[in-house]
């Protein structure tokens, strides 16, 4: 992991600045930058340990490494992360919004996936 | 547009029948949106979306934008002249969240389908507009101060309910920056209360400046109602939640309130509450002033977009080698997987 | 400032998006936004700790801490120019960060010295003359284009990391306090410039051209940063600060490493003979002081 990702880890020494990125998905490498355009990448920001990467929004960038360093200097100024990922934005396959409800429809009303559902054991304990 | 993915197309669709399916599509993609208009829900980036509030959101966007980055100038303007330490790290932690507001926005209105760098072109061009308020001179360092409590003072009335924008990344884009912003107005408050305690030449300095920024900031809650033509479609999209006229009179309250702290007074003697209305009135505006300016009359418009232009057309050559640099290495890496 | 109304337009109310559980993750808790002031050694704390009496440094000490202090303003003061001014909006908040911790970190050892003349880091900046301050002449030289200032950028952040990082086991315990805070941001900035040397030497043409100039008009002033003179050799044996020619063998493998990825020479230019450390500076610095200095200078003893 890149030694600036997280402040908990100390300053490190000269030699082991990581210039690359860790985990960029090779893969998407035209969509880092087109023509003299840098490309467009999301970045996810973890506000503290044990809690999930969130969504903090976009900026440009010619790589993976610039990203995230950018990434650092825009979204975490206030403290708000402990680790960031960034993503080619191209990168994210999305579900379609246009599906009005199919894609979402099946989950709805499977009531007794809910532990809810089942009232006869209420007030029992440990249960 | 992702809108046909999932509708069943026929397998030899003829051509009448084709216009067809598109026509209820875009039926389908009206009630939809219409929907979540109805339930004051969100649009986001691939829903189907009435052209009119696309280009009408883009517009909005893009000039908010444009204002953050123009207006890093004036302040930007008195980073090296601050007459102390502590007020240099504040003006430059402010004038910095401004380049990281404008391309929180800018990430917002390239969602909806144009390039950061398109719309960069254009504001440099003078094709695109922005809050004309930052075509005004900082001439003093109480400048610093005015701008803080009236301009972002008046800023942040306008933004806060754009929190609640229909349209997604916008709203989303307003929550960080609203958060970012609190210190905004503070600092600048500060700056003028710490002026107006001090010497009687910094506090003429503190009056002068107030007296300059008012009327601007007054006028950056855009014309009044009945001259605002486009006031009601957004409003109807749920993009503005107020009036022009509403948001400025709720500032002109808050206003009267604070100057008094400041031990300053506001440059209109027609501000009054009233009882009928109950509602904050203010003296007139020179709306005539405020056109002029947005035309790119205004004293420091060719200035603004100059050192704008300059900034780009300096900085082409790096983000170009960056971007040579990027894509030579991502040539290296795929020989090397080859 | 008056308590602002709980309504949706106050000043600083409510920050709502208006729809149930907008934001919220897997996690509840989880945000992209929280903000936090975090917890760290401030120049307000020190000047604190001056003002009360618990921290004093003795002459020498606060002479040395000038220095440094020094470095860091006139960096300060060049790389607050780039915003508003860098070639992409990431990189005027980049430059932002690094010149708002260079601040920071002037401000404190300018409040630390000012303990042994009763005076603020207000005075110390504002009201010194161009012969009392003690700046190297590097942190002097101007901004030029990206790739000057990244040459720069690239000198200062090896130097300052080596510095700093053998300043935090200082036996005056503020001095150390500071350099632990610094060593860490300097690191960043190592990282930044490094960055930057690399894509500007391996990005175009162009680009590589103005790199190998950007650091020829630079390392003349390398030399400098690495001359012990009487006051630091005497702190150094007291175990109070680094003399600077311990740090040169570091820089020079450090620098060198990246350099050579970059395919890049060490500049093969004269030392200038500096001697900012004994008032002597550049021709830049007058013009410097004469901006940061005009307002605060317009109205002496006044509060800001």
């Amino acid at each position: 992991m890149s030694p600036h990702g997280n402040p908990e880890v100390p300053a490190s020494s000269a030699t082991e600045i990581n210039r690359e990125a860790p985990k960029a998905s090779p893969t998407a490498a035209p969509a880092e930058t087109s023509g003299n355009a840098w490309g467009l990448w999301e970045v996810f920001v973890r506000s503290s340990r044990g809690l999930s990467h969130v969504h903090a929004g976009s900026l440009h960038a010619p790589d993976a490494a610039m990203a995230l360093r950018n990434a650092r200097d825009l979204y975490t100024r206030r403290n708000e992360g402990v680790s960031i990922w960034v993503v080619p934005a191209d990168a994210i396959a999305s579900s379609d919004p246009d599906a009005k409800g199919a894609f979402f429809e099946s989950p709805q009303g499977k009531d007794y996936r809910h532990a809810t559902y089942y009232t006869k054991s209420e007030g029992v304990k440990h249960l | 547009m992702a809108a046909q993915n999932l509708q069943s197309v026929p397998d030899q669709p003829a051509a009448p029948q084709e216009a067809k399916a598109q026509d209820q599509l875009e039926a389908d993609g009206q009630a939809y949106f219409d929907r979540v208009m109805a339930d004051d829900s969100r649009i986001e980036p691939k829903d189907w979306m009435p052209a009119a509030y696309r280009k009408t959101l883009l517009r909005q966007i893009s000039q908010h934008a444009h204002s953050e980055i123009i207006g890093m100038q004036p302040e930007a303007n008195w980073i090296s002249r601050a007459p102390s330490l502590k007020r240099k790290a504040i003006l430059m932690a402010k004038v910095q969240d401004e380049a990281g507001h404008g391309l929180y926005l800018y990430s917002a209105a390239e969602t909806l389908g144009q390039s950061r760098d398109q719309m960069m072109d254009d504001l440099i061009a003078g094709k695109a507009r922005y809050s004309s308020i930052f075509n005004y001179p900082a001439l003093t360092w109480a400048d610093m101060g005015a701008i803080g409590w009236l301009v972002d003072g008046a800023a942040i009335c306008n933004q806060v309910p754009l929190c609640r924008a229909s349209y997604g990344p916008y709203g989303r884009a307003m929550v960080r920056i609203c958060k970012e912003e609190s210190f905004h107005q503070r600092q600048g408050f500060e700056i003028l209360l710490e002026l107006s305690n001090g010497t009687p030449a910094q506090k003429q300095m503190a009056q002068d400046a107030v007296n300059r920024w008012y009327a601007p900031a007054l006028m950056m809650f855009g014309p009044p109602d009945d001259d605002s033509p486009n006031s009601k479609q957004s409003m109807a999209w749920n993009i503005k939640r107020f009036s022009n006229d509403e948001l400025r009179s709720r500032f002109v309250g808050m206003m009267v309130e604070q100057v008094r702290v400041l031990g300053l007074t506001l440059p209109d003697s027609e501000v009054r509450f009233n009882e009928d209305t109950k509602k904050w009135e203010h003296g007139p505006l020179d709306w005539d002033e405020f056109k002029e300016v947005l035309a790119g009359r205004g004293p420091c418009n060719s200035q603004r977009l100059e050192r704008r232009r300059q900034a780009h057309d300096d900085g082409a050559w790096v983000r170009e080698a960056a971007a040579a640099y990027a894509h030579k290495k991502s040539m290296k890496t795929k020989e090397f997987a080859a | 400032m008056t308590a602002p109304e709980q309504t949706e337009t106050a000043g600083h109310g409510d920050i709502s998006v208006g729809v149930a559980g907008a934001g919220a993750s897997g996690d509840g808790s989880a945000s992209a936004t929280r903000i936090t002031p975090g917890n760290a050694l401030r120049p307000e704390d020190i000047a604190l700790e001056v003002r009360t009496g618990l921290a004093r440094p003795t002459g020498d000490v606060a002479e040395y801490a000038l220095r440094l202090g020094d470095d860091a303003l006139i960096l300060a003061q060049r790389l607050g120019h780039w915003i508003s001014r860098a070639p992409e909006l990431e990189e005027d908040v980049a430059l932002g960060n690094i010149a708002l911790d260079q601040l920071g970190h002037a401000r404190s050892f300018l409040s630390y010295a000012a303990g042994v003349w009763d005076k603020t880091e207000d005075d110390l900046a504002y009201f010194r003359r161009e012969h009392e301050f003690r700046s190297a002449h590097l942190f002097e030289q101007p901004n030029g284009d990206f790739a000057v200032t990244i040459a720069r950028q690239f000198v200062v952040s090896y130097y300052q990391f080596e510095l700093y990082r053998r300043l935090t086991e200082s036996t005056d315990a503020t001095l150390a306090a500071i350099a632990a805070k610094a060593v860490k941001e300097v690191d960043y900035h190592r990282d930044h410039s490094a960055q930057w040397v690399l894509r500007l030497a391996g990005g175009t043409d162009e680009s590589r051209k103005r790199m190998i100039h950007g650091l020829k008009l630079i390392w003349p002033y390398v030399g400098e940063l690495f001359e012990d003179d009487e006051l630091v050799t005497r702190l150094a044996e007291a175990g109070a600060a680094v003399e600077p020619s311990s740090l040169e063998a570091d820089f020079d493998r450090l620098t060198g490493e990246v350099l050579k990825e970059a395919e890049l020479e060490v500049p093969d230019v004269p030392a200038a003979p500096g001697g900012g450390r004994r008032g002597k500076h550049s021709e830049h610095l007058g013009y410097v002081l004469a901006e940061m200095q005009v307002l605060a200078r317009e109205h002496p003893g006044a509060s800001w």
